[in-house]
């Protein structure tokens, strides 16, 4: 379950970042195409939290829809999965948006 | 500060805190205000999740650079054939290889490698499902590969933690076997979209399954559209001599520059 490494990690971060500070909530962007499941982070954060200085502290979760561009035709549209391919037919498909991991911001005490 | 490069561990991290008048100091160390003590604040922190690993990877990437190493970080569904493969490939290809293996337990694997007379670190993750950037600089230490080897990680058998972690890599080779069913670069796309090379391997057992190599092949394609692609069976060798070249190619990119048709 990478999720405990995840949580791990945005736990690390916001510790690193704010020293001895009482952190009450966090604001993450989890974008849909990320292969990152929000549930699964969720219950992750609540045992990683506990004895750090965000312990108890609320998790706020964007989920930023996967868009993309399409190369050949022009569009733009959205993409619930990874799978590259426009309605055009074209497969010259860029993704602009879902991949993000992100910790957006906290509030401190 | 990291020691190594110089570089901030906070480079490209914006700090800014905002205060309920609305107004914001840019940039801060998230250093707290003296006034109004016990308003909740906001600190904007716009930082990558995965940052450290990612910084611990670049890192991994210089330490390769300097002793002319590249890293190729194989990932595959448990028991698609990666270790096969590697012993294969060292019994076969005219390279200095090093192996890197990562599994949640035992050390079986990293005996295969040894018994096949290549030099081998195992890395153990416990309940951890994916090696990360710290365990492979951990273990490339361990393994001090000779300058100018290729050095493989075979990462954790899974389709779905490896993809987010950058090991180092110079490239990303994922193994799918024709007896796992056509759908899984579907299923798994993380996985394939960041592949520079899918080996479809176990062909041999192709004439024995309702699936067609058109069929893996499509599906390949349509998440990982330019990855390269190379039909294979680690344990009978067929078109194995391609994916040695590959290697030879990643190892020498001098030699390949001069030979570009190769
Ligand atoms: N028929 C056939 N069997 C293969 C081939 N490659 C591997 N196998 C078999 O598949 C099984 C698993 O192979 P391994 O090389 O251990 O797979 P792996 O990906 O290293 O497995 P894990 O490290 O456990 O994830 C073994 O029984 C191999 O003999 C192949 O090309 N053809
Ligand atoms: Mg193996
Ligand atoms: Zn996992
Ligand atoms: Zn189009």
């Amino acid at each position: 379950m990478h999720e405990l490494s995840i949580t791990r990690s945005i736990v690390e971060s916001v510790v690193d970042r704010l020293p001895g500070r009482r952190v009450t909530l966090v604001n993450l962007d989890i974008g849909k195409l990320s292969g990152v499941e929000p549930e699964a982070l969720r219950f992750c954060f609540e045992l990683v939290a506990a004895g750090t200085d965000l312990d108890g502290a609320a998790l706020v979760i964007a989920e930023p829809p996967g868009r993309a561009h399409c190369a050949e035709c022009g569009s733009d549209f959205e993409l619930d999965a990874l799978i590259l391919l426009c309605d055009c037919g074209s497969a010259d498909v860029r993704v602009r948006s879902g991949h993000e991991l992100r910790i957006r911001s906290v509030e401190v005490a | 500060m990291c020691a190594t490069c110089g570089c901030g561990d906070d480079a490209g991290v914006r700090v800014t805190t905002v205060g309920h008048d609305g107004h914001s100091h840019a940039p801060d160390n998230g250093h707290d205000h003296p006034d109004d003590p016990d308003r909740a604040r906001t600190v904007v922190l716009e930082q990558r999740i995965l940052a450290k690993n990612d910084h611990l990877a670049e890192h991994n990437r210089t330490w390769l650079a300097a002793r002319s190493c590249v890293l190729v970080n194989l990932m595959s569904a448990p028991g698609s054939g990666k270790t096969s493969l590697l012993e294969r490939t060292i019994a076969e290809a005219a390279l200095p290889l090093g192996v890197i293996e990562g599994d949640q337990e035992t050390l079986v694997d990293a005996q295969r490698i040894e018994a096949a007379g290549c030099p081998v670190v195992q890395i153990n993750t416990g309940a951890g499902c994916h090696l990360d950037a710290d365990m492979t600089a951990r273990g490339l230490r361990a393994l001090d590969p000779r300058p100018g080897s290729v050095v493989v990680v075979e990462n954790v058998g899974n389709l779905v933690c490896p993809a987010l972690f950058d090991l180092g890599e110079t490239r990303r080779v994922v193994i799918m076997s024709t007896t796992e069913g056509p759908d899984k670069p579907l299923k798994y796309p993380q996985m394939f979209v960041g592949a520079h090379l899918v080996l479809i391997n176990k062909v041999d057992l192709l004439p024995h399954l309702d699936v067609t190599l058109d069929q893996i092949v499509t599906n390949v394609r349509a998440v990982a559209p330019t990855a390269g692609l190379l039909p294979v069976s680690a344990t009978r060798g067929e078109g194995m001599t391609h994916w040695y070249r590959w290697l030879e190619r990643l190892a020498s990119p001098v030699i390949d520059e001069r030979h570009p048709a190769g």
